[in-house]
């Protein structure tokens, strides 16, 4: 396979094109309006579906729609628009039907401004939209991880019928990588028992995600809750760097894990016992390889582009067993390398407190008077 | 074995294009490459700045603070970089754009008036490459052959014809960095 130089928004539309992807439907929105150019041209030209919403709440609603007939379907959006998808992806995940999301993170919140940033975790890991449902959440580092991970949402929305969710943000949207995108795949209507696809000399199917009578709700609200079970046995996946002997884990996902790739190197050549545990499943979160980890090395240093958020999944997974230190950079910031490794030196010479909250100790530092 | 370039100027210069022509070059290579742009509104006027990393191992921060290596394109931009490069490394400066001299004396600052040699060539708009062929000359990772052939492979065909302009831009520009070298020792 040769490797092209593509830009991130690009690549991951190519990808769903190539995994056999029937209909989009978007809105644009800076920084991931390239992923919908793509589509609006490359759809048409192979006989597919792209369509331009009037806004963020009729292309998820759109979506919903075409996912009921069983087709290939997605949208992409950043952070604000993936706000206004939230009732639709409640919908959607009560319904039961696979549908894949793209969220191009920006900075937040509010409107926000277009920067890189990770503040959706909690809103598309741990909720957004109503009631008790949870998405597949995959978050890539690279631009040819993005691609890899495009097809599997596709397969996994579809094997688990939920909502599956690429995450990652403006910077990896934006930039230029080299890549192998995979073969192009047929089309392929998979025969669902119960998709809508016209009643012809059969029973209607109905799909829906309201459930009037209580019982019936809970029984449903049982099967997606099975089904997590089954996603959260199989469907964790992560990526270790320099962990064999490191005495320090830093653990961060997508731009901020690769931003700490760069740290650990330099803390590495400067003799400090470091590596890197990187989650590519944020939802499924890998708690037990987290618990794990926490067992074999002597403190860890979570490092996001947001407030901690997945610091609680991993305060979650480590107890009180090991000290925790925080670093995040916040509304469109990306750190750079050389300040994660002054915290990972500053923890390599004196070792972290067990007592307080991580974030608290960090946010502190953060604020204090510049000297 | 990792290498950073930052290259700024105003939106309209090519310093995204330029960017490019260097992954490009470096990905034809074999080598890992990222590249990655400012990306805010910036892009409709005011100064824009792209950055490269060229490695040969998985790339960490596709972003740098102090890179070894960067090429300005005019006067915000050089105000913005010179006090970033690292020491010891290579600044090339667009003279036709810029009205002072150098701050520093730990890093190496090529003056190259990438306007006027651009024009000479016959295009203004290949400053661009007049400042990227001056700054490969400073730099063992790439060469000018490197960044040719992927003009070649990577130039949508109907700009073709404007390879051997582009080509003479390259050329010319590694020139002058490497007279202007020859003349600080």
């Amino acid at each position: 396979m040769t490797r092209e130089l593509w830009k991130g928004n690009e690549a991951i539309a190519e990808a769903a094109i190539r995994a056999g992807l029937e209909g989009y439907f978007g809105y644009p929105i800076t920084p991931q309006t390239e992923t919908l150019e793509w589509m609006s041209r490359r759809m048409p030209e192979l006989g597919r579906i792209f369509l331009q919403a009037e806004s963020e709440p009729a292309a998820i609603n759109m979506v919903y729609g075409a996912a009921c007939t069983g087709a290939r379907v997605m949208t992409s959006s950043s952070s604000p628009g993936i706000s206004l998808m939230m009732e639709g992806l409640s919908y959607i995940a009560g319904t039961e039907v696979p549908v894949v999301l793209v969220d191009v993170m920006r900075g937040g919140p509010g409107l926000g401004n277009i920067a890189p940033s990770q503040g959706d975790y909690n809103q598309i890991c741990h909720g957004g939209g109503h009631g008790d449902y949870h998405p597949i959440v995959l978050a890539p580092a690279s631009v040819q991880e993005a691609v890899d991970l495009v097809p599997l949402a596709f397969d996994l929305a579809e094997k688990y019928l939920n909502i599956a969710c690429v995450l990652l943000d403006g910077s990896i949207g934006q930039m230029m990588e080299p890549v192998e995108l995979p073969e192009m795949r047929p089309v392929v209507r998979k025969e669902y028992a119960w998709a809508t696809t016209g009643a012809k000399d059969r029973s209607r199917h109905v799909l829906t995600s309201i459930y009037l009578e209580v019982g019936l709700e809970e029984e449903v609200n049982l099967r997606l809750l099975k089904r997590w079970e089954a996603i959260k046995a199989n469907e964790v996946r992560f990526k270790e760097y320099y962990l064999d002997d490191a005495e320090i884990a830093v653990i961060g996902f997508g731009t901020a894990g690769r931003v700490a790739l760069s740290a650990v190197r330099a803390a590495r050549a400067q003799g400090i016992k470091v590596g890197l545990f990187r989650p590519i499943s944020v939802s499924p979160y890998p708690y037990q390889q987290v618990a794990a980890l926490a067992e074999r090395v002597k403190s860890l240093l979570v490092v996001e582009m947001n407030t901690g958020q997945m610091l609680e999944d991993v305060r979650l997974a480590v107890s009180r067993r090991i000290p925790i230190e925080f670093y995040g950079r916040l509304g469109g910031v990306v750190p750079f390398p050389d300040e994660i490794l002054g915290e990972i030196q500053r923890i390599a010479k004196q070792p972290p407190s067990l007592e307080g909250h991580p974030a608290q100790r960090w946010l502190e530092r953060m604020t204090a008077p510049q000297r | 074995m990792q290498t950073e370039i930052i290259i700024a100027g105003f939106g309209g210069q090519g310093v995204m294009f330029a960017g490019q022509v260097l992954a490009y070059a470096a990905m034809d290579k074999g080598e890992e490459v990222t590249w990655i742009p400012s990306y805010g509104p910036e892009m409709r006027g005011g100064t824009a700045n792209c950055t490269v990393v060229i490695a040969d191992e998985e790339i960490g921060s596709p972003l740098v603070k102090n890179p070894p290596a960067s090429i300005v394109m005019n006067l915000p931009s050089y105000d913005k970089y010179e006090p970033l490069v690292k020491p010891g490394g290579v600044l090339v400066v667009n003279a036709s754009m810029v009205d002072r001299g150098a701050k520093r004396d730990d890093i190496t600052e090529i003056f190259v008036p990438a306007n006027d040699i651009a024009e000479e060539i016959g295009d203004r708009r290949l400053a661009n490459m007049v400042a990227a062929g001056a700054l490969i000359a400073c730099l063992p990772i790439l060469s000018i052959e490197d960044l040719e052939a992927a003009l070649e492979a990577h130039m949508p065909g109907r700009h073709k014809r404007l390879l051997p302009k582009n080509y003479e831009a390259l050329r010319k520009g590694a020139e002058f960095a490497t007279e202007h070298a020859r003349k600080a020792k």
